[in-house]
């Protein structure tokens, strides 16, 4: 369901298989396992890029297993049950010591948005692929830290209600343009990735120490990672 | 270190000299006792500070040579700006940084802490260099960051790339009001922006207050000091 590649200085945290790569326990504690992997092998140079197979980066949780319960309060709790575990796979992104990029090959839906968004830099495609939250369109409530998200990564009061209260699906150019993503300029799944490594390239080239990078951003982002829990670390000596 | 003139309305402050014009204790005591000396000014609610420098450098930051030698001036340097900022924030009159070279880190924040951001367009960058230097930016620097720049994709490149603004980029970002040709026609520009606030003839009292109660976020995270509280306090509002 998810694999961990190492190429030079980049780790490729890949979503396997042609599905909707949904989010249930079992693929959060993956997730989260390969990321506490890449965290431990982390170096100066080090780069994260996140990507996905087939026609979905993910399309959120996994709702029928929440269904599978077999009743309203079954279905309740382990969708309660995915939202409280999913916070420590954002927070471990926010806390990686590492600059992360998400290269979207495909459709990014709620839960797939977050993780997308949990990233420093977004990239999709610009002919295939939406964004979507689609909360508002299933009657689900959003978690706090979904909103914080939103809050803290797009900046316009027009974007976030286009994000969180229109269920809109947001195809590329209208992402960049709204802010929510870096770039849309690839026509391909292939495309999008190459572009990622060529970032990631240049970002690798700095050979910033991953611990002070890790606590400015998490500096950025002081209400998302007050609700993750997260603290930023203090001091650093500086390299005169 | 600096000097304070008047011209009409304007007070002009300069951080003078060749150097990089490091924050150290006695250039941040320097400062703020013009700033004081501003206040104490009787006119000084119909009025508007410019403050630039001489030479490559707006300021290039905390002096962190010094520092290093003698660590306990970390916190020193650090209370002091946090003190000097409380103080601009406060200030009864508009305020105008003519940036007329490089301005890093903590030089970057002096130059934010102003209303009106002018800058040269031919040379020199405002530069949040800490990522590069391997320290974290203090959470009241990430406040003004948050205040000053409103995109998150801006704040992200300002803090975590440590990008190299120049006032073409300075412009797009929203952190640059007005860029020029030159250090000369930069600060022109302020004397004449300068010139147009004083002629709206806005109350500097009430302005003050007015920029407190839109800063009060900062305010708050600057503040988490006990001897800048009380300084806030001593300056606050007249009611």
């Amino acid at each position: 369901m998810c694999t961990l590649e190492k190429r030079g200085n980049l780790f490729l945290l890949t979503l396997t298989g042609d599905n909707e790569h949904r989010f249930n326990p079992d693929a959060i504690a993956t997730i989260l396992s390969l990321l506490a992997q890449a965290k431990s092998q982390a170096k100066r140079g080090s780069v994260l890029i996140t990507t996905g197979h087939g026609k979905f980066f993910s399309n959120g949780f996994d709702l029928a297993w929440a269904q599978a319960s077999g009743s309203l309060t079954g279905a309740a709790e382990r969708l309660h049950q995915m939202v409280e575990s999913f916070k420590p796979v954002v927070a471990a992104l926010l806390d990686l010591p590492m600059p992360t990029i998400a290269a979207l090959n495909g459709h990014a839906a709620a839960a797939g948005l977050m993780l997308a968004l949990s990233h420093d830099y977004v990239f999709m495609r610009k002919d295939r692929g939406v964004l979507y939250m689609s909360e508002v369109d299933i009657g689900l409530s959003m978690p706090d830290y979904f909103a914080a998200m939103v809050r803290s990564k797009i900046g316009t009061s027009a974007a976030r209600r286009e994000v969180l209260l229109s269920g809109k699906k947001i195809r590329g150019e209208e992402a960049v343009a709204l802010g929510i993503v870096d770039s849309a300029a690839h026509d391909s799944a292939e495309g999008v990735v190459e572009a990622t490594v060529g970032l990631a390239e240049k970002l690798a080239a700095k050979k910033w120490n991953g611990d002070v990078y890790a606590s400015i951003r998490k500096s950025l982002y002081p209400e998302l990672c007050e609700i993750l829990g997260l603290k930023a670390t203090i001091f650093a000596t500086p390299k005169l | 270190m600096c000097t304070l003139e008047k011209r009409g309305q304007l007070f002009l402050l300069k951080l003078t000299g060749d150097g990089e014009h490091r924050l150290n204790p006695t250039l941040l005591d320097s400062i703020t006792s013009a700033i004081t000396q501003i206040r104490s000014d009787p006119s000084s609610s119909q009025s508007v500070l410019i403050t630039t420098s001489d030479g490559k450098f707006f300021s290039n930051g905390y002096d962190l040579a010094l520092a290093e030698s003698n660590p306990s001036l970390r916190p020193v340097m650090d209370s002091k700006l946090r003190s000097l900022v409380a103080d601009l924030i406060s200030l009864p009159m508009p305020t105008i940084a003519a940036v007329t070279g490089h301005a890093s880190a903590a030089g970057f924040v002096l130059a934010m802490s102003h209303d009106y951001v002018l800058m040269r367009g031919d040379r020199g960058f405002l530069y949040m260099s800490e990522l590069d230097i391997e320290l974290v930016i203090p959470p009241w620097f990430a406040a003004m960051i948050r205040m000053k720049i409103g995109s998150p994709a801006a704040r992200r490149d300002v803090m975590l790339t440590a990008e190299k603004v120049t006032a073409e980029r300075g412009l797009e970002m929203g952190i640059v009001d007005s860029s020029y040709g030159s250090a000369a026609e930069t600060v022109e520009g302020a004397v004449k922006l300068g010139e147009e606030l004083v002629r709206r003839g806005v109350d500097g009292h009430v302005y003050g207050g007015m920029r407190e109660a839109l800063l009060k976020q900062v305010l708050h995270t600057i503040g988490s000091n006990e001897s800048v509280s009380n300084r806030m306090r001593n300056s606050g509002s007249k009611l």
